[in-house]
């Protein structure tokens, strides 16, 4: 998944991102963070969570929870299909998965080139976002993984442990 | 108790102490140092001092003990992390290590390795806060100053202004027993020969550290000697040992003020989690041989497995219930290999009830008993805290004073015991005491002033119970160090973490028997496995008293909405899981499902379920590792099929309704 070539090309300036889709839009998250990508499957419901919880599944006997990032950021459709896909992160010593409808591509962004995110920004989203970045004419909103996981319904766990 | 094998095990841990220590202080962030990572280096250093003392290496205790004062004062923001600091405590750290290997190779190491530490401390820290001559006044508080002044001489005094009146009141009444109490005001004055540790082993008792450390106990001619006491009574009380009387003539003071800089204000910033100590086991030969067999015998049945697969003709059930067996030989065997005797626990206790007898001037003879029973690794490391707590207090407040038992006829020398033993799938530990045992009207009283719903005709058994509850002890949690300030409902509470319980039963004048049951292992559980609404489940299996199919008849409702089930005499409410886990409001007809009657915490109910499939072991995983808590839950295990099944909490469930 991730390029070792491509990596060491990589200039202190450039950071990769894993370009992946929600609906019509464009996110990246930071390559170095994800540690694999896997079908959406055999996911074990809990009551009692969130409905963007999914559920938790079993990863080589590692008990992780699954995170709809569509229902997460409220967008209206979150069907599964064929190109739905879980990105595993691999943050702050905890693992967790996200489902997203498609994962696109990887790119490489030079961090003078990330916009700051508009301020006014009121979403549920705004809190996760690092910066906007033009690739290609298009908008990639960057995620910051470590906040989704600390100050998400995930992250009660790392003030509380 | 053959010591040197003990020692062995010292050389071990502290070479790895010493190697956290190293990484610790590498990873120190220079400009904002996380303090989760001082502690863990203050600790380190915390427990070589403690068992450098238990082995009598004089050097190697009195250079741990200045380089924890170093870390201490760091750890308070009294001086400023700098690299030539961390390039010093590495040094140090290093000498330390020379130190030990010395000993391991049975000779004793230079005095003067003492001075050397002493001396690579004052100056790291002289280089970082150049001429800095007032920075005592200013951490001494006004208050102090004052009282420094009228007190007289001998003794000690501290301040008790942020303690209530009852606590005072507590800690006169100790005081009364060492010497002479008087108070002024915010001021407490005991005149007393005894030493400080005695003192503050006394408060222990009654405060937690942090209300400690406050009181500023010191002696009242020199304002500067409460560096020396805060610091002893936070070492005193966090192994329960004693540091040894030549630590105390330690120039602490010298050293501190070379140490002070401009207090460091903390800049906010997420904690980074600390790097876990990587702990290992010794593991007996005959153990791993045992287990090199029965992976041998697994693969010979995997073959035997494979023939039968490929002759169309043959049943291969035999086989597979062979290949059963070998999986749960191995897998007990491999448990095995995490289970310690609790000679481990036990071992450490004869110094510190010798030292703790000597201090309060009562003769205690300490018997041991089981110490070959063997507890899972992880659960020894958590069962020394409570079990000190106990011992202290039976010691301190059960055991009477010589005079005092042959008074009442009993043999001067007080009995501690500590046993252990199995008892089915749990491991029971007891600590019995044969002294005065607990004073039911003394703690109906305190309950009642506590506000706890009281009355005079409770049983024994239910006002033994106070003493576990929030109220009764001032100590509201376990701070960084082991052991200090642990009250009574903290050690429920720890105990209960590890899924087991505490009782206590006590005589007047007889004695006093603390009971604590430990399941075996944390990682196995036997369970029952069901289904609910498509779902699978596990119910640990000793909540489960007994399942059947409800008739119609046995069913009853209560105010029309809530359901109750008859059984034999009993009427038990119903409990619909698949309600309570919010899966469904449609709930089928109860006659079609099956009710398996469970007991919660003190009460039994009906839960019902879809399906029952079977009973099996299953390994427990923990949600909280990459999710968090979830109401209902206990934890999560993975199937046969690789699925996660969640395993019900049968006392949370109940809420949940």
């Amino acid at each position: 998944m991730i390029n070792q070539d491509a990596q060491n090309d990589v200039s202190h300036d450039q950071e990769e991102f894993l370009v992946f889709s929600l609906g019509d839009e464009d996110y990246g998250v930071n390559i170095l963070k994800v540690q694999e990508i896997r079908r959406y499957e055999n996911i074990t419901k809990i009551a009692n969570t969130p409905h963007y919880v999914k559920g938790v599944t079993n990863l080589r006997g590692n008990i992780v929870p699954i995170i709809d990032l569509r229902l997460k950021f409220n967008m209206e459709n979150a069907e599964f299909n064929d190109h739905t896909v879980v990105i595993v992160v691999n943050c702050l010593d905890k693992v967790v998965g996200f489902v997203v409808d498609r994962v696109l591509d990887v790119m490489s962004v030079d961090k003078n080139n990330i916009q700051a995110p508009p301020e006014h920004a009121m979403s549920t989203l705004s809190n996760f976002i690092v910066g906007l970045v033009t690739v290609e004419d298009r908008m990639n909103i960057l995620i910051d993984v470590e906040k989704m996981i600390t100050e998400d319904e995930v992250g009660k766990i790392t003030e509380e442990a | 108790m053959d010591l040197s094998s003990l020692a062995d095990a010292f050389y071990e841990e502290a070479q790895e102490y010493f190697d956290d220590i190293e990484s610790n202080l590498l990873s120190i962030d220079l400009d904002d140092p996380d303090n989760e990572v001082l502690n863990a280096i203050f600790r380190c250093a915390h427990s070589v001092k403690g068992g450098a003392g238990t082995f009598g290496f004089s050097v190697l205790q009195d250079s741990t003990h200045l380089f924890e004062n170093a870390l201490d004062d760091l750890r308070n923001g009294e001086i400023t992390m700098t690299q030539e600091l961390v390039d010093g405590f590495l040094e140090i750290n290093d000498l330390l290590k020379d130190q030990l290997s010395s000993y391991q190779a049975g000779e004793t190491p230079d005095e003067d390795g003492v001075g050397i530490v002493k001396h690579i401390v004052t100056s790291v820290c002289d280089n970082t806060s150049p001429a800095q001559a007032e920075p005592e006044a200013l951490s001494t508080s006004t208050t102090e100053d004052a009282s420094s002044e009228v007190l007289p001489e001998g003794g000690f005094v501290m301040d008790v202004g942020h303690l209530d009146e009852e606590q005072i009141g507590e800690i006169l009444e100790e005081m009364a027993i060492l010497g002479d109490v008087s108070r002024s005001g915010q001021m407490v004055l005991i005149d007393t020969d005894d030493s400080l540790e005695n003192v503050m082993l006394m408060l222990g008792f009654i405060l937690s550290d942090d209300a400690c450390e406050k009181l500023n106990i010191r002696e009242p001619e020199t304002g500067g000697a409460q560096g020396d006491s805060a610091d002893e009574s936070a070492s005193f009380a966090s192994n329960g040992e004693t540091d040894t009387p030549a630590i105390d003539t330690m120039p602490k003071q010298e050293v501190k003020t070379a140490l002070l800089s401009s207090p460091k204000t903390p800049t906010k910033k997420p904690a980074k989690p600390v790097k876990k100590a990587e702990t290992s086991l010794r593991v007996p030969v005959d153990k791993i041989d045992h287990i090199i067999n029965l992976v041998g015998e697994l693969v010979i049945t995997q073959s035997m497995l494979e023939q039968a697969a490929q002759d169309q003709e043959h049943q291969i059930s035999n086989e597979l219930s062979l290949l059963e067996r070998n999986a749960r030989d191995l897998q007990e065997a491999v448990m095995s290999v995490r289970m310690v005797p609790m000679e481990t626990v036990f071992s450490r206790f004869p110094r510190q009830v010798r030292d703790i007898a000597k201090k309060l001037d009562k003769q205690i003879d300490l018997v041991t008993e089981g110490e070959s029973t063997e507890l899972d690794k992880g659960m020894v490391e958590k069962i020394v805290d409570p079990l000190s707590h106990l011992v202290r207090n039976s010691l301190d407040h059960g055991i009477e004073r010589p005079e005092d038992r042959e008074a009442k006829g009993k043999s001067p020398n007080g009995t501690l015991t500590l046993s252990a033993k199995h008892q089915g799938g749990n491991i029971i530990i007891e600590v019995i005491d044969d002294g005065a045992g607990l004073d039911r009207e003394r703690l109906l009283s305190k309950a009642q002033s506590n506000g706890l719903p009281v009355s005079d005709n409770m049983s024994d058994e239910d006002v033994w119970q106070l003493i576990f509850a929030p109220g009764f002890s001032t100590a509201d949690e376990i701070t960084d160090v082991s052991g200090r300030g642990v009250g009574m409902d903290v050690v429920k509470k720890n105990i209960q973490s590890l899924g087991g319980s505490i009782q206590i039963t006590s005589k007047k004048d007889q004695g006093t028997r603390t009971q604590i049951s430990l399941p075996l292992t944390l990682a196995i559980l036997d369970g029952m496995s069901i289904r609910c609404h498509g779902e699978t489940y596990i119910l640990p299996l000793g909540t489960v008293l007994e399942t059947l199919q409800p008739v119609k008849e046995d069913i009853y409702t209560m105010s029309g909405s809530d359901q109750v089930l008859k059984i034999r005499d009993d009427y038990l409410p119903i409990v619909y899981l698949a309600k309570a886990l919010q899966e469904t409001d449609d709930i089928r007809d109860a006659t079609e499902t099956i009710a398996i009657i469970v007991q919660a915490e003190g009460k039994q109910y009906a839960l019902i379920v879809d399906e029952l499939v079977g009973q099996q072991q299953v390994v427990v995983k923990n949600l909280e590792t990459n999710y968090r808590k979830v109401d209902g839950f206990s934890a999560a295990t993975i199937l046969g099929d690789g699925r996660v099944a969640l395993i019900l909490d049968v006392n949370e469930i109940l809420k949940l309704k």
